[in-house]
């Protein structure tokens, strides 16, 4: 499995949201998208999943040109997305929910009962509509969704808004558990010490660009917030675009 | 006044199944289609023709038109309403009112004004009945009729909360664009919506014309039916939908024996009632719905 986005630029009408941006993701990589609001983060991560059309530039995943194809053709060749807001179908139950996640037919591991295993919390809520849930179980309804089509690439984005520490804590253990099986994760955060601690790359966008791109080993977390407010400098740890 | 009541009932029967596809394709689709009532009579008129050239019952019949129907449904969301929906909530309506215009008058054009109906290729069923204890005459076919609604509304609760198919229909009428993201082809669902919509406008086709006549423009006061039994039962909900039905049928048998041309008007302040207790339970009113209307006016 390989990612590769090469000079992409997304338009909301007249606004240019992603500007440009390229970088490209290994099996088994974690890369943490960072930036402030209106970075362009999500409209990225959307654009690879499918959601958004791409002005021009490139999504090249597993050597073949994602440019056209619809977002229920992506997640069939691999690709899932967790959206920002859960974005849950409220009036159904978790249990439907997670097996919608089996409409694109690609075979794997992930099953209801594999899931509900990974996620103890929503054991019990099997049964109870998505809307009934509380921020935590939705979270964790919405991942469990997206493991469901037995992605490749697997992209969450602000798995954490919104959420209590606590349920957060629960939810990127779960994450670690999913990194160490080998799944390819692109991940939009905003706390910036969860982004650097679980993943191996990160990208921080600043107004549609990428501001800095580093191993998240030897990018210091000043860096980043520098780059975060568009004060990086050439010549530190992170390579600036 | 029981009799007028089981009357009622089975009446019902039959404003469900015609409301049933209105009911599904506004639910998924958000469509509300203005050509649901001509479409019922096009699939009366071919039954009618194959009964009376070919000789088919129209029960048999039914194996030929509802495949067909199902087809005219997909090419109707895959070449028109799919199309028109693109441009706002408008175009499709204003679509299927054209829709509705050129149906009619090539039904008229090939069939001309008589009325026609399928009653003499059933045989006795058309008039048949038991007899009831209290003296109450239930026609067969009425029966037939309403078996044939709850069966029908049955299957389809099960197949929309049962099958992978009916998962990505719900998902598809709740939120198209995440339904994209989980793998659920949206197009397709719809289109396949449509076709279900469409074999049950046949089917409603079907038992209208066998319980009474019909004529090239006939389809707009069963699309009036339907939408009033729809919106009394709540649009989107298929049980709902045979709530409605029953309603609406039970205040147009009340109304007819209070006055011969009550038959009409009690349905419609029923469903006038009901409209307005929905209006002031959903907390806008009649006064912030002029409100709503003023403010976008100006």
């Amino acid at each position: 499995m390989s990612l590769s986005v090469e000079d992409l630029v997304v338009r909301h009408g007249l606004l240019q949201a992603v500007r440009g941006v390229s970088f490209s993701v290994e099996r088994g990589e974690t890369l943490a998208l960072v930036g402030a609001n209106g970075a362009g983060k999500t409209t990225l991560l959307r654009a690879i999943a499918g959601a958004h059309q791409a002005a021009s530039g490139r999504v090249v995943f597993d050597g073949a040109d994602l440019s056209g194809v619809p977002s229920h053709e992506r997640v069939r060749k691999g690709v899932a997305l967790v959206p920002e807001g859960r974005r849950l179908f409220v009036q159904m139950t978790v249990e439907e929910n997670l097996l919608l996640g089996r409409t694109a037919g690609r075979s794997g591991d992930w099953s209801v009962e594999r899931v509900l295993e990974t996620f103890p919390n929503l054991k019990p809520r099997r049964h109870a509509k998505a809307g009934h849930l509380s921020g935590g179980e939705q979270q964790a309804t919405a991942i469990g969704r997206a493991l469901m089509s037995n992605p490749e690439l697997l992209l969450l984005d602000e798995v954490s808004l919104g959420l209590s520490p606590l349920v957060v804590d629960r939810v990127y253990a779960s994450l670690h558990g999913l990194i160490s099986s080998g799944t390819t994760i692109i991940l939009v955060e905003q706390d910036l010490n969860r982004a650097l601690s679980v993943s191996n790359k990160v990208i921080c966008m600043l107004e549609g660009r990428v501001a800095l791109a580093g191993d998240s080993r030897n990018v210091s977390r000043d860096e980043v917030t520098k780059a975060y407010f568009g004060l990086h400098r050439k010549g530190a740890g992170g390579v600036p675009a | 006044m029981m009799n007028q009541i089981v009357q009622g009932i089975l009446l019902g029967g039959y404003y469900a199944l015609i409301a049933c596809g209105l009911s599904f394709m506004f639910s998924v689709m958000r469509i509300i289609n203005l050509a649901h009532g001509s479409l019922a009579i096009l699939s009366a008129f071919a039954l009618w023709l194959l009964a009376s050239r070919f000789h088919i019952s129209p029960f048999l019949g039914l194996v030929i038109v509802l495949p067909l129907m199902a087809v005219i449904g997909w090419a109707l969301q895959r070449f028109l309403l799919e199309r028109s929906a693109r441009g706002g909530a408008l175009l499709p309506i204003l679509t299927t009112f054209g829709l509705a215009i050129v149906i009619d008058n090539v039904l008229f054009e090939q069939f001309g004004a008589d009325t026609r109906s399928l009653a003499p290729f059933i045989g006795s069923l058309s008039y048949d009945s038991w007899e009831w204890p209290g003296s109450i005459y239930v026609g067969k076919l009425a029966v037939i009729i309403f078996v044939a609604a709850v069966v029908l509304l049955g299957g389809l609760q099960l197949f929309l909360t049962h099958t992978g198919l009916g998962r990505s229909i719900r998902a598809t009428s709740e939120d198209p664009d995440t339904a994209g993201l989980v793998g659920v082809d949206a197009r397709r669902a719809n289109t396949i919506a449509a076709a279900i919509a469409m074999v049950t406008v046949g089917l409603a086709g079907a038992f209208l014309g066998m319980r009474a006549t019909f004529d090239p423009y006939a389809g707009a006061t069963q699309l009036l039916f339907a939408f009033e039994a729809a919106v009394i039962g709540g649009a989107g909900s298929l049980w709902g939908t045979l709530i409605g039905g029953i309603v609406l049928a039970l205040a147009q048998t009340l109304g007819a024996t209070v006055h011969p041309q009550g038959f009409l008007i009690g349905g419609h302040v029923a469903f006038l009632i009901v409209l307005f207790i929905r209006l002031y339970t959903s907390g806008l009113g009649l006064r912030g719905l002029l409100g709503l209307a003023a403010g976008k006016a100006s």
